[in-house]
């Protein structure tokens, strides 16, 4: 089985180890193969849309979390231009898993913050796989309140495991960490604007997800325990993992169809992964399209939408 | 064992199973820290914590401010507010035949109670969890009953106070209840630029959604003595570090000893702290 394929995606992978077997016996051998190349790759066209058009949940799930997945740092050099990354949060460190900076988004000055898993072990363990720290949420607040300050919007891009459940973090405060960000977002003087990339992970991700617009990527989950979490209180196994997810509505879909979710920005047929510049070209013109809109309002109209909004949570 | 009580962290789920009294209901408690045998209306003088140990024992949202707030006066608002479950959420059991045992067994609607009342004369509305509904979970009715109560506290221009005592946000309403970290922090933050005092009182045990929010956005935060209060579980900690957890962590102590609340209180001190604090606060004379 190849690891960078999910277990529903195999047929694709076959086809796809089909393919370049042909065309290396087609250079080898002077043999036109171009045809049955073409042919096959139209039928893996055809099956990995297939597949994709019916995905359940938890299939979902898979793919917000695919080892070729494209993180923060995937996005960021595709869809802004001329990013400045700003570290530390100026009382204990910088944290690597939330990284955050100005940019320019169609040439208009931005702040951008997200949560970035790393590629590779060693990337993976210097950003602690996404899950921030106390002083990457205050890196974060740091970089919201001079974003206001220079009346920059900000974008932030949520991708994270979840906030990290550890020693240190429970020291220097991650509960008031988020807490604090939740509070400064809801009332921040400047446009905030969200996508959620991969993995929204309960409060570790709305700690950079308050704000005026909400979108999700086709193939991106957002939810308060993970599937594994949930299946573990109810049925005390990870493995009924796929029955949570679909008990608890993490998808675009459903979420959009709450009201908790403003837009859903549709992936390249198979996911994010087979293209990143198409889906970082949508992300783009998402953001810039958006942008426009919430710029329109004056700010103090702004702000009492994004409040409304907040309020508005949960009733009909 | 029910869901709710494996949301409750491993130590509590010990402390409470392991030590499980003999002593029948009725006159006699033991207490579940020391073992002591407690005549129980002595207990309840002493506002259900161990004259002996001085273990603060969990006590129900009415209870608590019904003996925090002066007598008479007072007046339930927002009771009408009740969960929703747009979700149809569905695992073992239907999360509406949970409510409705929930509500059943505790008469409340939901986890939250809210009261106008005043505090040694100082005019305030107080909210409080109640542990045993859905072991205090926010969803939607607990946010909404909090926002509504805070924004009466703003418009009447008087303190708010909360007692959390949660297990987080309620998973059964998915990001509804996350939802509501977001929206009670927002209210918060109105009060807060509004200079209408905000206490949250932490009460065992404060986990996850309610921890990440409101109950650590106090002007003052102050707790009781051996309470817990973290983001995550120490076993899902114990699961991430593979260590052992020092003793007290998580618990007011440490809280205090990391700087995350300004005072540790005493139940039976509780009134005439608070009420001092929020005297000063609010610039009245000292009573």
């Amino acid at each position: 089985m190849n690891p960078n394929y999910l277990d529903f995606e195999q047929p694709i992978a076959e086809l796809e180890v089909k393919i370049e077997e042909l065309q290396l016996v087609g250079s080898d051998n002077d043999i036109n193969i171009g045809e049955e190349v073409g042919k096959l790759r139209d039928k893996n066209k055809k099956l990995t849309e297939k597949i994709y058009s019916n995905l359940s949940p938890w299939d979902i799930v898979k793919v917000a979390r695919h080892p070729l997945r494209p993180y923060t740092l995937d996005y960021i050099p595709r869809v802004f231009t001329d990013f400045d990354e700003l570290h530390g949060d100026r009382h204990f460190a910088d944290d690597n898993a939330i990284v955050g900076g100005l940019a320019r988004l169609d040439g208009e000055p931005v702040m951008v913050i997200g949560q970035e898993k790393g590629r590779g072990v060693q990337e993976k363990v210097r950003r602690n796989f996404g899950m921030p720290k106390p002083e990457g949420y205050r890196k974060a607040m740091r970089l919201m309140e001079m974003a206001e300050r220079f009346k920059l919007p900000v974008i932030t891009l949520i991708d994270t495991p979840g906030a990290y459940p550890g020693i240190d973090s429970e020291e220097r405060g991650i509960s008031e960490a988020i807490a604090r960000n939740l509070a400064v977002m809801s009332h921040l003087r400047t446009p905030i604007i969200s996508v959620v990339i991969g993995e929204g992970s309960s409060g570790g991700a709305l700690g950079i997800g308050v704000g005026d617009h909400l979108a999700m990527l086709q193939y991106a989950t957002y939810f308060v325990i993970s599937p594994e979490g949930c299946a573990n209180i109810i049925w005390k196994t990870s493995e009924k993992a796929p029955d949570a997810a679909e008990a608890m509505g993490l998808t675009s879909t459903i979420l959009q169809g709450l009201g908790i979710v403003d837009d859903t920005i549709e992936e390249p047929s198979g996911g994010a992964h087979r293209d990143i510049d198409l889906m970082a070209e949508r992300i783009k013109l998402h953001l810039v399209n958006q942008l426009a809109e919430l710029k329109k309002l004056p700010l103090d109209d702004l702000l009492a939408k994004r409040y409304d909004k907040l309020m508005s949570y949960g009733s009909d | 064992m029910s869901w709710l009580d494996k949301i409750v962290p491993t130590v509590v789920r010990r402390e409470n199973n392991d030590r499980r009294t003999n002593v029948p209901e009725g006159l006699w408690k033991k207490c579940v820290k020391c073992e002591a045998v407690l005549y129980r209306p002595e207990l309840e003088k002493n506002l259900d914590v161990c004259p002996k140990c001085n273990h603060h024992m969990r006590i129900g949202a009415r209870r608590r401010i019904a003996t925090f707030l002066d007598e008479g006066n007072s007046e339930e608002v927002f009771a009408h507010i009740e969960p929703i479950d747009r979700l149809k959420f569905k695992d073992k059991k239907k999360y509406r035949d949970r409510l409705t045992a929930a509500q059943k067994s505790t008469g409340e609607k939901d986890a939250l109670i809210a009261i106008k009342g005043a505090v040694k004369g100082v005019p305030v509305v107080v909210v409080a969890f109640e542990f045993n509904f859905h072991g205090g979970s926010m969803g939607y009715a607990v946010g909404e009953k909090f926002t509504q109560a805070a924004n009466l506290a703003l418009q009447e221009n008087i303190p708010f106070i909360c007692f959390s005592a949660s297990g987080g946000a309620r998973m059964q309403e998915a990001l509804i209840s996350l939802m509501q970290m977001a929206k009670t922090s927002a209210v918060l933050e109105r009060l807060r630029r509004n200079g209408v005092p905000y206490i949250s009182v932490m009460t065992d045990p404060i986990y996850g959604g309610v921890s990440a929010s409101l109950a650590l956005l106090g002007d003052i935060n102050v707790a009781e003595p051996a309470a817990r209060a973290g983001f995550a579980g120490p076993n899902i900690i114990e699961q991430t570090i593979r260590q052992k957890l020092p003793p007290g962590f998580q618990r007011s102590e440490f809280l205090m000893e990391h700087g995350a609340i300004d005072m540790i209180i005493h139940r039976a001190e509780m009134r005439d702290v608070l009420a001092g604090l929020l005297a000063k606060l609010t610039h009245r004379a000292a009573t």
